[in-house]
């Protein structure tokens, strides 16, 4: 590569999908919004690179919520499989690429120090997990259903259940935090943070489909969510 | 072609899986050491405070950072100038959640110039993303270095900031008992609101 070339750049971010810093129902983003322009830049080696993680950054059990934190036995609350691809606009596996997760227990309650939400802190559960995609971009977790759970932002306001995913893809440009939601649940149409996503087929998008193939027999429910990050240009930019 | 999945909000309570899981017996794979002992460079500090729009400290934000080593070469595939050495004990990515007060800190070394779109050098500097409860996307900027004068001046990147919102980006020097520190605040919102890219 001459030296003067940088690798072809990825796609913009998708502000048809992706929600405005600015949304009036969702309360905190009133002073965390950003509120002037974004100033374009174009993509440099800064940009199309990032932080590559190896097969040495997890182990198998990082990916087992049910199992890694355990102290004096299994956690409560119905255990889940929770799995899909990860890739780009084009189709193309994102390979070999972190995945982190992280959610409330089966009783709503998140570990962290901040929750005071009034439900059991269960002792076998942490709710963090990660894995790296395969070579088909697949990622597997295993966990236990998360709990709803109230917060502040109206009146009588109460999040779905979900699970927050943290990804980079190969570089700080496909850089995406997200949240899985379930289907049939009936707090999804009411949740501010999901509607900040602008369009209704995006929104379906992150709510995981049932999947009774690779749900086990006398075991556990599973649930499939494909993520989809930013692709490349055909062409390098000079 | 397949649309992207939309963004969500990292929420209040990511820290005992992204920044701080060893507190909560987990195993951390980021923080905000950046150097080991044997790495290249001048040590340095960078630090700052997340603020809101009306000014007040922001608690629970979460900053990554991301940059090259001390000879101006990132650890990454798509990196392959010869003329810059990996350093194999920098990985140039570091992650804080900020502190009661909206402080982060990073320790790491400084970074070197590198080359941008064309010909142009990039000024040494520090790519960022910003996280936070309240934002539903996350926001890019970078940290440039003051005493850098000459390299920000000839940057590309900050030639394409209009002039009175460059300083958003240019962390001040500080030095107290031989050790070097560059403070830089990213206020997400207002009238010194940080220059935020739409990368």
């Amino acid at each position: 590569m001459p030296e003067n070339r940088v690798p072809n750049p990825y796609r913009p971010r998708d502000w048809g999908v992706h929600p405005p810093y600015k949304y009036d129902a969702y309360g905190s983003t009133k002073l965390r919004a950003p509120s002037k322009p974004l100033v374009p830049l174009r993509q440099t080696l800064s940009e199309i690179t990032g932080p590559v993680y190896g097969h040495d950054a997890v182990t198998p059990l990082d990916a087992d919520l049910s199992v890694n934190a355990r102290r004096n036995g299994e956690p409560l609350g119905e255990r889940i499989i929770v799995f899909g691809r990860v890739i780009d606009e084009d189709d193309r596996p994102v390979r070999n690429s972190l995945v982190e997760v992280w959610q409330a227990n089966a009783a709503g309650r998140y570990i962290h120090v901040v929750d005071q939400h009034d439900a059991p802190i269960d002792p076998n559960f942490t709710g963090a997990g990660r894995c790296l995609t395969d070579n088909d971009g697949r990622y597997r977790f295993v966990s236990v259903r998360p709990g709803e759970y109230p917060w502040r932002n109206h009146h009588n306001a109460w999040r779905p259940a979900h699970i927050h995913f943290s990804l980079f893809g190969a570089s700080i440009a496909t850089r995406l935090v997200t949240q899985m939601f379930f289907p049939g649940d009936p707090l999804l149409p009411l949740d501010p943070i999901l509607n900040g996503v602008p369009d209704p087929d995006a929104r379906q998008r992150l709510v995981a489909r049932f999947s009774i193939d690779e749900t086990k027999p006398e075991w556990a429910l599973a649930y499939e969510f494909d993520i989809v990050l930013r692709g490349r240009h055909a062409t390098p930019m000079e | 072609m397949a649309k992207q999945t939309a963004s969500q909000t990292v929420g209040p309570y990511f820290a005992y899986c992204l920044t701080e899981a060893e507190r909560y017996g987990g195993r951390d794979i980021a923080s905000n050491v950046l150097a080991a002992d044997g790495t290249l460079g001048h040590r340095i500090r960078i630090e700052g405070r997340v603020l809101d729009g009306a000014g007040k400290p922001v608690p629970d934000a979460m900053i990554e950072i991301w940059q090259a080593n001390a000879v101006g070469r990132y650890d990454h595939p798509e990196d392959t100038r010869a003329q810059a050495a990996l350093d194999p004990s920098f990985k140039g990515f570091g992650r804080a959640g900020t502190d009661a007060n909206g402080r982060f800190f990073f320790d790491t070394v400084k970074p070197g110039a590198l080359p941008g779109t064309g010909w142009a050098q990039q000024a040494p500097h520090v790519n960022v993303i910003v996280f936070a409860r309240g934002m539903l996307v996350h926001a890019y900027t970078r940290l440039y270095f003051a005493d850098d004068h000459e390299a920000n001046a000839a940057d590309p990147v900050l030639a394409s900031i209009p002039e009175r919102r460059r300083g958003t980006l240019i962390a001040e020097r500080r030095q107290s008992d031989g050790r070097v520190a560059y403070r830089l605040d990213i206020r997400l919102q207002g009238e010194d609101e940080t220059v935020f890219f739409d990368v």
